[in-house]
């Protein structure tokens, strides 16, 4: 590690640092060691977290979940090294020995950035045959749409789809014999009447279906005569001349 | 020269990208890998005690032309060809870490850089830097990343073992757990 010429004073608050100069909370912390100089693995822990602190609210970083999640760490070992502990406790462990690890680790891909940053700048001292565009072409852009989109979209295709066809099962089969009465007492009562005599005002499907399977099974029998002008005209419903004889 | 280096040089000439010994050898079936191997001997030996303004170098487990770097100023300057965009310290720290943990998850990296990763970890993949090699074990069965031959080309590396052993870096750490990749 390179040592400055120039110790930095206790309450080095003055430097000016800025948020890109830290690509997270253990570089600003490896920053913060090597200002004051200490020694990375018997870390002056108060010292250091007062600083950290500092630092991040002076930059704003205290909104950065990823800083105050370290902030809060660095708080929780100074107040474990201030426990008390009984001398000469084998069984304690340094409340830092973790941090130290990770910023141990994290030195180390520093330096291996260092080294990375300086063959990339080598190589790129050269040049290979043509210049082709380096990235591949990068894959389609995750989709972005919002809740209320979504939502009509769904709406639109909700719309498209046809109403179900459900088999519904009735509790009673289809009342034929019943309808075949009732158009046989109305045969009776008089020589035409419409559709809407034989099934009343507001028939269920069920009434509809059993009137005209009665209907048509009567016309075939020749008990009587359905007529119809066209297509969705009114049906008309005649006794059967023979019968009119009688 | 021998008929076979002037083949390959055509072929290096041909070529944007690295090629490797056996993508070369295909050229000329017979002719075998070690031939390939010496005719780009002689061919890198040519263009070194000759004068010219490329030079043939290994890189990316191939074989490239690349111009000399002393005429790299001139070059740019004129615009004839572009740079490559550097790298920001948050993408060679990932890079750094993908590099020497390969295959890794996205939360070990997370890890020990103390920062989210995610973003720096797609634009990585986006740059062809690097890829998804396989799925962990754990939870939720990880995407697991690991670096590309195109890695190795923007650094100039030959190949992985030509990144600088973590023992020689000044802070000594045990590399991790896992056993030595073979």
């Amino acid at each position: 590690m390179s040592a400055p010429t120039n110790p930095v004073t206790q309450d080095s608050a003055g430097f000016v640092v800025e948020l890109e100069q830290f690509s997270g909370p253990l570089d600003l912390l490896l920053h913060l060691i090597r200002e004051d100089e200490v020694d990375i693995t018997d870390l002056p822990i108060a010292k250091i977290a007062d600083q950290f602190l500092a630092v991040i609210s002076e930059l704003g970083l205290n909104q950065a979940a990823d800083y105050l999640e370290m902030a809060a760490r660095l708080l929780r070992i100074k107040a474990q090294m201030l426990l008390p502990r009984r001398l000469g406790d084998d069984e304690w462990e340094d409340p830092r020995a973790e941090l130290v690890r990770r910023l141990l680790e994290y030195q180390q891909i520093r330096e291996l950035v260092e080294w990375l940053g300086a063959a990339a700048a080598r190589r790129a001292e050269q040049f290979g045959r043509g210049y082709s565009p380096e990235p591949p072409a990068p894959p389609p852009a995750p989709l972005v749409i919002d809740l209320n989109d979504l939502l009509a979209a769904a709406e639109r295709v909700i719309a498209l789809i046809p109403e179900p066809v459900l088999h519904r099962v009735v509790p009673r089969p289809l009342d034929v014999e019943g309808a075949t009465e009732r158009i046989q007492a109305l045969l009776a009562e008089r020589a035409a009447f419409g559709w809407g005599d034989v099934v009343g005002a507001r028939p269920s499907i069920v009434d509809v279906l059993s009137a005209f399977i009665a209907l048509l099974e009567l016309a075939k029998r020749g008990s009587l005569h359905v007529h119809q002008e066209g297509p969705f005209a009114p049906i008309e419903i005649r006794r059967e001349s023979p019968r009119e004889a009688d | 020269m021998n008929p076979l280096a002037k083949l390959i040089e055509a072929a290096l000439f041909a070529s944007a990208r690295p090629l490797t010994v056996e993508e070369l050898a295909t050229l000329e079936p017979q002719a075998g890998a070690a031939a390939v191997r010496g005719a780009l001997a002689e061919l890198r030996d040519a263009f070194a005690t000759g004068d010219h303004g490329v030079e043939l170098i290994e890189i990316a487990q191939g074989w490239q032309f690349l111009t000399r770097r002393e005429y790299a100023e001139a070059i740019d300057r004129a615009q004839f060809a572009l740079r490559p965009r550097r790298l920001s310290p948050a993408a060679l720290e990932t890079l750094a870490i993908i590099a020497y943990r390969q295959p890794v998850g996205r939360l070990e990296v997370d890890e020990i850089r103390g920062v989210d990763s995610g973003a720096v970890i797609e634009k990585l993949g986006e740059r062809g830097l690097v890829e998804i090699v396989s799925r962990g074990e754990g939870l939720g069965r990880p995407l697991l990343y690991g670096t590309t031959p195109q890695f190795l080309e923007i650094l100039g590396l030959k190949d992985l073992d030509e990144l600088p052993r973590l023992e020689e870096l000044s802070v000594a750490l045990r590399p991790p757990a896992p056993a030595e990749p073979e």
